[in-house]
């Protein structure tokens, strides 16, 4: 949900981040560090629709990610027929 | 960005609130809210037994979370809908989380009701999936509550999900659907169990937080039926709007609950007796549910798919679920109906 294929910012990199996009089964890789913020934007993504999470902490638009992390991006959106 | 309430680390900013949390705090702030709406529209008595509808999902499991912390009585309802390594994996967690909490959950399999899990009752009906499949879940949670003497029936619905669902019914000016779209669905029969959302003021984003705090092991993967439902393309929709203007869903839907469903109530009126087959509330003669069962089983004996007939209006219990890929008019009503036939 709100996202577009990142094929754009793939890479291949010596030292990169790596996001992995839940429920896409995907991940990418990329070089240098930025907000989430203009993370979730390279990548197409809402950040009403994700929880951005590294390691066991949840990071708020603000916050830097950089080389050598590990960033998931879970969606929070659910659907279909609800009981 | 620091949290509003300690001025530590937030790990949360709530736009629309305008405000960001620590992880404690946003704790905090999430219970309260939840409690508060349970207690401003009377959702729970603290001396009812109250029955959760479980998926293994976050929004399920997170209010469970909150109604036990908070000391309800509270029993789970896991619905098997046998749907494979889905269904399994869903239901592992909702075991886990009883048993780490020493409550009881109640397990359903759909296919000893119907004769079939969902999987094959999508081949067997005309139905979109998500429409057969939120038929059986209510009426199973309706009769699951009544066999084991349940007043009230818990869901996990959030913001999003009844923003979507009145966006859907507004888009087809659905006027009983908008009419029956409420936090608290009354018995209004005495085969009816109150329904209640007590999540209805907490967005998809907020349980999911609430949910990975808490360290609540839950289903992050998504329904295999569900892909393409229209109700995913009307949170989209609904998404990019709170992005460029926070707090567009709750205006949207806490709007309409204040301001205009009265508006729709008002020429609501539905007659309910009891189902000639199974005894449940129904607006016709035999109920849907009991209606489905019969296609599944034809079906299964070889005879061919026949198109399924709109029903009569549904009865005022039903949620209005987003019709999923719906193409004719004339089954307009055939999502939205619970007990109904």
């Amino acid at each position: 949900v709100g996202l577009r294929p990142p094929e754009a910012v793939i890479g291949c990199y010596d030292r990169a981040m790596k996001v992995i996009l839940r429920n896409q089964s995907r991940e990418v890789e990329l070089a240098g560090r930025r907000r989430v913020k203009e993370l979730l934007a390279e990548l197409g993504v809402l950040p009403e629709t994700v929880l951005v999470i590294r390691g066991r902490e949840l990071l708020t638009v603000d916050e830097v990610v950089r080389e050598d992390d590990v960033v998931e991006l879970r969606p929070v959106i659910s659907g279909g027929g609800r009981p | 960005v620091k949290c509003r309430k300690c001025g530590g680390r937030a790990v949360l900013e709530l736009r629309r609130h305008n405000t960001a949390f620590c992880g404690d705090d946003f704790l905090d702030f999430f219970r309260h809210h939840v409690l508060e709406t349970v207690r401003r529209w009377k959702m729970l008595s603290r001396e009812e037994r109250v029955l959760i509808a479980v998926s293994g999902g976050k929004d399920s499991l997170a209010l469970w979370d909150v109604l036990h912390g908070a000391g309800y009585p509270t029993t789970g309802l896991y619905i098997d809908l046998g749907i494979g390594e889905y269904s399994q994996a869903s239901r592992a967690r909702c075991e886990a989380f009883a048993a780490e909490r020493e409550s009881r959950l109640l397990v359903v399999r759909v296919a000893d009701e119907i004769g079939a899990g969902i999987p094959r009752v999508r081949d067997t009906t005309r139905r979109p999936t998500c429409s057969a499949c939120g038929l059986s879940k209510r009426y199973i949670m309706n009769r699951a509550a009544l066999d084991h003497g349940f007043t009230v029936v818990a869901t996990g619905h959030n913001l999003d999900d009844e923003a979507a669902t009145l966006f859907g019914s507004t888009l087809r000016w659905d006027e009983s659907s908008l009419a029956r779209q409420t936090p608290v669905l009354e018995a209004t029969h005495p085969k009816l169990v109150r329904r209640v959302k007590p999540l209805f003021r907490m967005s998809e984003r907020e349980t999911a937080a609430y949910a990975f705090l808490r360290a609540i092991d839950y289903v992050v993967e998504e329904c295999p039926f569900a892909r393409g439902a229209t109700s995913l393309t009307h949170k989209e929709v609904l998404n990019r709007l709170e992005d460029v203007s926070p707090g567009s869903k709750a205006s949207f839907f806490l709007g309409y609950l204040e301001r205009a469903r009265h508006l729709f109530q008002a020429g609501e009126r539905v007659d309910l007796r009891e189902c000639t087959r199974c005894g449940q509330a129904t607006t016709g003669e035999v109920c849907a549910f009991c209606k489905l069962a019969d296609q599944v089983r034809r079906v299964s004996a070889g005879a061919t798919v026949a198109p399924v007939t709109p029903a009569p209006a549904p009865d005022e219990h039903t949620d209005a679920d987003p019709p999923a890929q719906r193409g004719l008019i004339s089954d307009l009503h055939a999502a939205s109906e619970i007990h109904s036939a």
